[in-house]
């Protein structure tokens, strides 16, 4: 079913631009809905959906609402057919709260048409023809693996059976002959090896050491973990998903917590940075995952409880002041003894934020990556050397000290990073 | 035969006859006990509420869930703003400049905000006057988060709106000038332009409403004399820094006279230095009954009785002037006024003379000779933060106990509490038909007034402010109101119907009137705004200039009592304020009390004590001292340098309105200030009992050890050699002579520090004046905890920095060392430093603030079990709290006793109700440094968070770092430069140089624990 699925997404995503082409090449050479496509997604899309409001009207049917020739005058200079008292321009700048459209001198009317083309295009029915393709299953691999893994444990089964039947036929075979099995005379003399075992005292006193120490290691080794919450995954009032916003679209993760550059928090991005891309943003058309019911919908549920929070109306594309704080659960935490500060790391050690946070730009859910106890800090400060390059602060002092050392570049530590004091205030 | 004795344990047992005998003789229980009944009744058994087996299942039950419980960690929520402001970056702290104005405290500062909320206040340095914060006002922005303030305006004691307040207000007004009502404005002095012209906008809708100024320790003869000599209302506001000969009669300036700040320029010229040839410094001479802060900085301190104060006032007038005198003095008095006249002829215009008596004929000597002179001293700008003029605040009262008055609007002042005659007053206000208290607290005054207007505290308003003329500051909010709050101005502007607000107002007529085109942004980001007086202060003379001289009508009355303000508690207005009450005198070093302070002959004499009882605690006897019909039983402090014939006691203390049980401390001495006199005269007689007293420092003396506090005199400082006066200790290796700083008799090996930074803290005794800005600012810092009263009492304070005060044993410490150094033998050891112990009659004084010596050789590191204490490389020794299991060794094993234990959990915890067991005083902590938990040692960690964000600052600015940078929380509080903290393998900072000053010693070198802590040899021009 799944395969099915991704076949279709994919025979769908090849056959968009053929049909494309196909329509082009119906309509002669001038409106190409493909260029227009990225044209409108260059220019227009921060403003305006295919078949929704957004800042402005949605543009689907836009030539049947408008003549040409007005629609041309209007995106390369709407301001000023506003002040030429243009009724049908006064009408739309009224309807969007007297905001004014940019103006797009540089479009040609060629440009132009291509848009427009592209607003006016419905993709030909192609996914009925797709899934009557018949699909054939290619899991011949894992079904010969089952199958010797099954002849196998067949083979041994027999094998074994044998063996005991053997075993049986033979010793009926000694017994018919008179022999006296040896086994069974010397059970009666020999003492159980509990017996033995509690007679040994060396073995006792072994295995008692062995014992204590075992049970003091995993003590040890459960004591230790305590407070440690590497791995911890707790559910978030809205599903943020790193995957999709750090992986899929490559944002910076000093664009959300700028501070971490700054700042001895990284920061919990304030929903207003939000609102910079998702206003525009208010459904999702990325991939999907079914299996664990991250779909299209659900996602554009997440992003509809970000309005709500931030107070967004959408219909009329504006603010209704009704806000609703976002309660996120921390997911670091680090105890209030242990001074951390993320711009030395981030902007002076120069430090990826993956070196801690793991492979956030895969994670569907944010968790705890690395297990932020002193040993791991420690480790970590052994290692690293020093970024100097550019930085006047270390040139006096790494000098005489990387001298002092005999070293050609200075660790952390041996900058003083291993001193209680640095960290415990 | 004996008799034999009868045991019985029944009275029925004795009487033969009683049926009850037998069974008590023969059976162990009188009734047999149910066994058989319970085990064999099983339904009862298992009626039983609770069995062995369900009692041990319930036990089970419950550890187990405990202990799943405990593995479960909490969850935190983080909350991010919606639209997060612009200029708040969490983690990165913003600055203000603002201005406090209470009406007692003026001063320029700068505000520390950490995510919205004000954590801290510092000195504005940049302000050209009024730019050094004191204790006080370091303090202020805890009573920020007191959570005794009212949280919004009242009716009649009913929670109420501001809507309503208007229109009841207004009506009561209205229907006050109907009848011809006066309705009287009583204020504190605001020095604002802005509320000066609101308040005559008021008074022209109001012609019945009339503004009287009212200040709660007044300087009103000063002011009738300044306004007499140079026709307006002001003081004269002296520059002593341009002074080489200071005379001050009772004018404590380094506290709180005519409202203080004086101390950074009086210091400037304290200071010597040999390199330019002599050291130079001013020469001072104290006249005072009370041992002030101003008198223990003097060079020369004399004792006088405020009477006798007079005496020597008019003997050095006439001296300097060159009249006959006519006063008689005693001859210790005539030769000490001899001196100061001499000195005053000698120095001329370079020489000032000031006075704190409260006497109109006074005043006008001060102006007059030192206009005679043409002292250098004299500002041509007048200070305006004292206003009020004493007549007509009489006349006030007068009128308002007579019933004379319809109506009363308090704004920033209590009279309930501050005038001696508060509880007439109080009844006068509740028989009044309108009264109306602007307050932050149901303080004595508006709980019994109608209507009380909650305000906010400054840190959440707008201001404009005039200190002296031409010096002009701006307030603006660092927060957004706490509560439901409102400006007396914005009151104002709303009743007269104004379409602006505060904040507008200030902003047109600073557009109109001050800033001359200047930027309005650019002032309120520096807070101060200077424009240059032009016209020069003109002096009229006073014809005829007669000292009335105290006659001694009374004999009964045998005392002469000087009330004072204490550096900590001020005028009272912050009471409850635990900073401020755990604030040890730096003269007494007493917290949390006011007392009578009495010189040991007047002590003795009346038979009044002062004991140490074991655990080192001290307790005084009461004494109860009256004037008339008010009297007060009063705690008793033996103070070595109080005048014979003089008792002292503190103002501010003893309020009992709107605030907490535990801050309600000391006695109100308010009750003895009559007509604003701060001299009174008064009885004083022993009474019952002893109080308890919580001292942080006894009252003995330095007994000669010259290692702790070096001092010696500008004479000898200018004449002989180093050695002489500031030797290195020695100790003897193989009979020779060697240093302790020599590396031949270190047993330690030392760390090399001479890569990177290393931090020193240079102290200068010359100009410490003992203010304690920096106790308070630590405090601040560092999430210091108070630990209340009791704890104090048993030497449980956690003052990571203490300023310790030493009295001598003879007139001065170098004489103490003389006799020490003439002790012969251990029997007269025994009695010379028995003798040693007290101090004389007029000690010298001297401070010494002492915090951790963050040793490079630290005697704390080597003891710690768990190595909790450790040593960086840039001088500062750690203490890693969450490492340290509480031993207390290294505690035992500092020399110099700096370090603080935990004895009990002190936030969060109900026995020490302060600002750290509730939600509002939580929001001062300083959330860069950890708050200790019980059994933790603690001490001062050099402010590692702020040297750390410096070097974190320089590493992101990608530069190196200047000197002046590196600051500490005590160094930038200290506005006098005593504390200056740097990095010493810098060569060019001003702290290597000084660490290379021939007058640095460190504190108990001979121990030889090397400290990055270092003094500056204190010297005395005497």
């Amino acid at each position: 079913m799944e395969i099915e699925l991704k076949l279709q997404r994919l025979l769908r995503k090849i056959l968009l631009p053929f049909s494309f082409i196909f329509c082009g090449i119906f309509y002669g050479q001038d409106p190409d809905p493909l260029v227009g496509k990225k044209l409108f997604n260059a220019n227009c899309a921060a403003c305006h959906k295919l078949n929704k409001k957004a800042v402005g009207p949605a543009l689907k049917g836009v030539t049947s609402k408008y003549d040409k020739e007005w629609l041309y005058s209007w995106i390369k200079n709407s301001s000023a057919m506003i002040k030429s008292g243009d009724a049908q321009a006064i009408a739309i700048w009224e309807e969007y709260n007297k905001s004014v459209m940019n103006n797009f001198p540089q479009l040609s009317n060629q440009d132009i048409d291509n848009i427009l083309a592209y607003t006016d295009y419905v993709p030909p029915p192609t996914v009925a023809a797709v899934s009557n393709i018949p699909v054939q299953p290619v899991q011949n691999n894992s079904i010969s693996n089952q199958l010797i893994l099954f002849a196998l444990v067949l083979i041994f089964t027999i094998l074994l059976t044998m063996l005991v039947l053997v075993n049986r036929t033979l010793k009926k075979i000694a017994v018919a002959n008179g022999v006296v099995l040896v086994e069974e005379k010397e059970k009666k003399n020999i003492t159980p090896v509990w017996e033995a075992f509690v007679k040994n005292q060396f073995l006792v006193f072994v295995s008692v050491v062995f014992l204590l120490l075992s049970s003091a290691y995993f003590g040890y080794g459960y004591l230790m973990q305590i407070g440690v919450d590497q791995g911890y995954m707790p559910v978030q009032p809205i599903h943020y998903s790193h995957k999709i916003h750090s992986g899929a679209n490559q944002i910076d993760c000093n664009y959300c917590h700028s501070s971490a550059r700054v700042s001895k928090h990284s920061g919990i991005p304030s929903l207003n940075v939000c609102m910079n891309c998702h206003v525009n943003i208010a459904e999702y058309n990325g991939e999907e995952d079914l299996e664990n019911g991250y779909t299209k919908d659900f996602y554009t549920n997440e992003i509809k409880k970000l309005y709500a929070a931030v107070g967004w109306d959408e219909d009329n594309q504006r603010y209704t002041g009704q806000i609703e704080p976002v309660k996120w659960v921390r997911i670091h935490n680090l105890p209030d003894f242990a001074y951390f500060n993320h711009s030395q790391h981030v902007s002076v050690g120069k430090v990826d934020c993956q070196n801690c946070h793991g492979p956030v730009e895969e994670m569907e859910v944010m968790y705890q990556y690395s297990p932020l106890t002193m040993g791991w800090c420690i480790d970590c400060h052994r290692k690293s050397n020093l970024k100097l390059e550019d930085n006047e602060y270390y040139q006096k002092i790494h000098e005489s000290l990387s001298k002092k050392y005999g070293v050609e570049k200075l660790t952390v530590a041996q900058m003083g990073g291993l001193e209680c004091g640095k960290c415990h205030y | 035969m004996k008799k034999k004795k009868t045991y019985w344990k029944n009275i029925e047992q004795i009487d033969k006859k009683s049926p009850l005998k037998n069974d008590i003789e023969n059976k162990e229980f009188a009734n047999q006990l149910p066994v058989d009944k319970i085990l064999l009744n099983q339904d009862d058994f298992q009626l039983e509420n609770t069995n062995r087996r369900d009692f041990l299942k319930y036990v089970g039950f419950s550890t187990t869930a405990a202990a799943l419980a405990a593995c479960e960690g909490p969850v935190i929520k983080s909350v991010p703003y919606v639209v997060q402001p612009e200029q708040i970056r969490p983690g990165i702290p913003n600055y203000y400049a603002s201005t406090i104005a209470d009406g007692f405290d003026f001063t320029s500062i700068l505000i520390k905000t950490r995510e919205g909320r004000p954590i801290k206040i510092e000195s504005n340095k940049e302000a050209p006057d009024f730019g050094s914060a004191n204790a006080r006002v370091h303090a202020s922005v805890l009573s920020l988060y007191d959570s005794k303030r009212i949280q919004l305006p009242k009716i009649e004691g009913q929670d109420s709106s501001w809507d309503s307040l208007k229109t009841q207000v207004l009506l009561d007004l209205n229907s006050a000038s109907e009848k011809q009502g006066k309705v009287v404005l009583l204020t504190q002095t605001f020095a604002s332009p802005t509320t000066n012209k609101i308040i005559n906008e008021l008074v022209t809708k109001f012609p019945n409403i009339e503004q009287i100024t009212l200040d709660t320790v007044p300087s009103n003869y000063a002011v009738q004399a300044f306004k007499d000599a140079y026709g307006f209302t002001g003081l004269v506001d002296y520059d002593f820094s341009k002074s080489h000969f200071i005379v001050s009669v009772d004018a404590d300036f380094l506290g709180d006279w005519q409202g203080g700040g004086y101390n950074t320029k009086y210091v400037s010229n304290r200071v010597p230095d040999r390199k330019n040839g002599k050291g130079k410094m001013s020469k001072h001479i104290q006249f005072e009954a009370n041992m002030s802060l101003t008198g223990a900085n003097a060079d020369i301190r004399v004792p006088a009785t405020p009477s006798e104060q007079k005496k020597i006032l008019s003997y050095i007038y006439s001296e300097v002037k060159g009249v006959k005198s006519k006063v008689k003095l005693s001859p210790e008095h005539e030769k000490k006024a001899r001196f100061a006249a001499n000195g005053i002829k000698k120095f001329g215009s370079k020489a000032v003379i000031v006075s704190g008596l409260d006497d109109r004929s006074v005043q006008d000597l001060i102006l007059d000779l030192n206009n005679y002179i043409k002292s250098f001293a004299i500002d041509n700008s007048a200070r305006l933060t004292r206003t009020q003029s004493g007549n007509e605040v009489d006349a006030f009262i007068e009128e308002l106990l007579a019933g004379k008055i319809s109506g009363l609007i308090a704004v920033g002042v209590n009279p309930v509490y501050s005038l001696s005659n508060g509880e007439k007053i109080k009844d006068a206000i509740k028989n009044l038909d309108f009264s109306l208290s602007f307050s932050m607290k149901k303080d004595e005054t508006s709980s019994v007034c109608k209507y009380i207007a909650a305000t906010p505290h400054y840190l959440e308003s707008w201001g404009d402010y005039e200190f002296k003329e031409g010096y002009y500051f701006l307030a603006q909010p660092t927060i957004k109101p706490l509560f439901n709050t409102m400006q007396f101005q914005d009151f104002v502007l709303s009743i007269i119907g104004s379409n602006k607000d505060y904040y507008a107002s200030i902003k047109e007529f600073w557009s109109q009137n001050i800033l001359n085109g200047k930027s309005w942004n650019k002032v309120l980001h520096d807070g101060f705004y200077q424009k240059k007086k032009n016209e020069k202060l003109k002096f009229k003379p006073k014809k005829n200039i007669n000292i009335v001289e105290d006659s001694k009508s009374n004999s009964k009355l045998d005392m002469e009592l000087v009330l004072y303000t204490k550096i900590g508690m001020g005028d009272g207005q912050q009471s409850n304020n635990p900073w401020l009450q755990e604030f040890p005198d730096p003269i007494t070093r007493v917290t949390w009390d006011n007392y009578l302070t009495i010189s040991s002959f007047d002590a003795k004499r009346i038979g009044l004590k002062n004991i140490n009882v074991a655990n080192g605690a001290l307790n005084g006897s009461y004494a109860k001292i009256s004037n008339g019909d008010s009297f007060l039983k009063i705690p008793v402090v033996i103070q070595p340098g109080q005048a014979k014939g003089s008792v002292g006691l503190a103002l501010g203390y003893g309020r009992k309105m709107g605030i907490q049980e535990e801050m309600q401390t000391g006695e109100n001495a308010f009750v003895f200030f009559r007509h604003f006199q701060k001299n009174q005269n008064v009885k004083v007689e022993l009474t019952d009992g002893f109080h308890e007293f919580a001292c942080t420092q006894l009252q003995n003396t330095l007994m000669g050890r010259g290692d702790i506090i070096k001092e010696t005199t500008l004479e000898i400082f200018n004449s002989k050699d180093k050695e002489y006066w500031n030797p290195i200790p020695k100790v003897s290796k193989n009979h020779i002579e060697t240093a302790v700083t020599s590396k031949e008799v270190d047993i330690w090996e030392s760390f090399d520090r001479s890569i990177g930074h290393h931090f020193n803290l240079s102290i200068d005794l010359n100009a410490c004046t003992g203010c304690g800005a920096c106790v308070i600012a630590c405090h601040a810092e560092n999430n210091v905890p108070v630990v209340g009263k009791r704890e104090i009492r048993k030497s449980r304070d956690m003052h990571w920095l203490r300023i310790d005060r030493y009295y001598s044993s003879e007139d001065s410490f170098e004489d103490d060392v003389d006799t020490k150094d003439a002790i012969s033998g251990i029997g007269d050891s025994l009695t010379t430093f028995g003798k040693m112990e007290k101090a004389s009659e007029n000690p010298q004084v001297a401070f010494q603030p002492v915090m951790c010596q963050h040793c490079n050789h630290a005697p704390c590191e080597t003891v710690c079990p768990v190595a909790a204490s450790s040593h960086g490389r840039q001088g500062q020794n750690h203490m890693a709290y969450n490492r340290c299991v509480g031993t207390r060794y290294c505690a035992n094993n500092c020399p110099y006793k700096v370090r603080r234990f935990n004895w009990f959990l002190y936030n969060k915890n109900d026995e020490f109700d302060y600002h750290m067991n509730n939600d509002l005083g939580r929001m001062v902590l300083n959330p860069d440094v950890v708050v200790r938990s019980r059994g933790v040692m603690e001490k001062c960690s050099m402010c590692i968070q702020m040297t750390q964000k410096t070097i974190l600052d320089a590493k992101l600015e990608a530069r190196q770092i200047k000197d002046g940078e590196f600051n500490v929380a005590c160094s930038s509080a200290c506005t006098t430069g005593a504390m200056v903290f740097g990095d010493i393998n810098d060569n060019e900072s001003k702290v290597s140089k000084l660490k290379a000053d021939e007058r640095m010693y460190h504190l108990l070198e001979s121990v030889g624990t090397k400290p990055n802590v270092m003094y500056q040899t204190k010297i005395r021009n005497t």
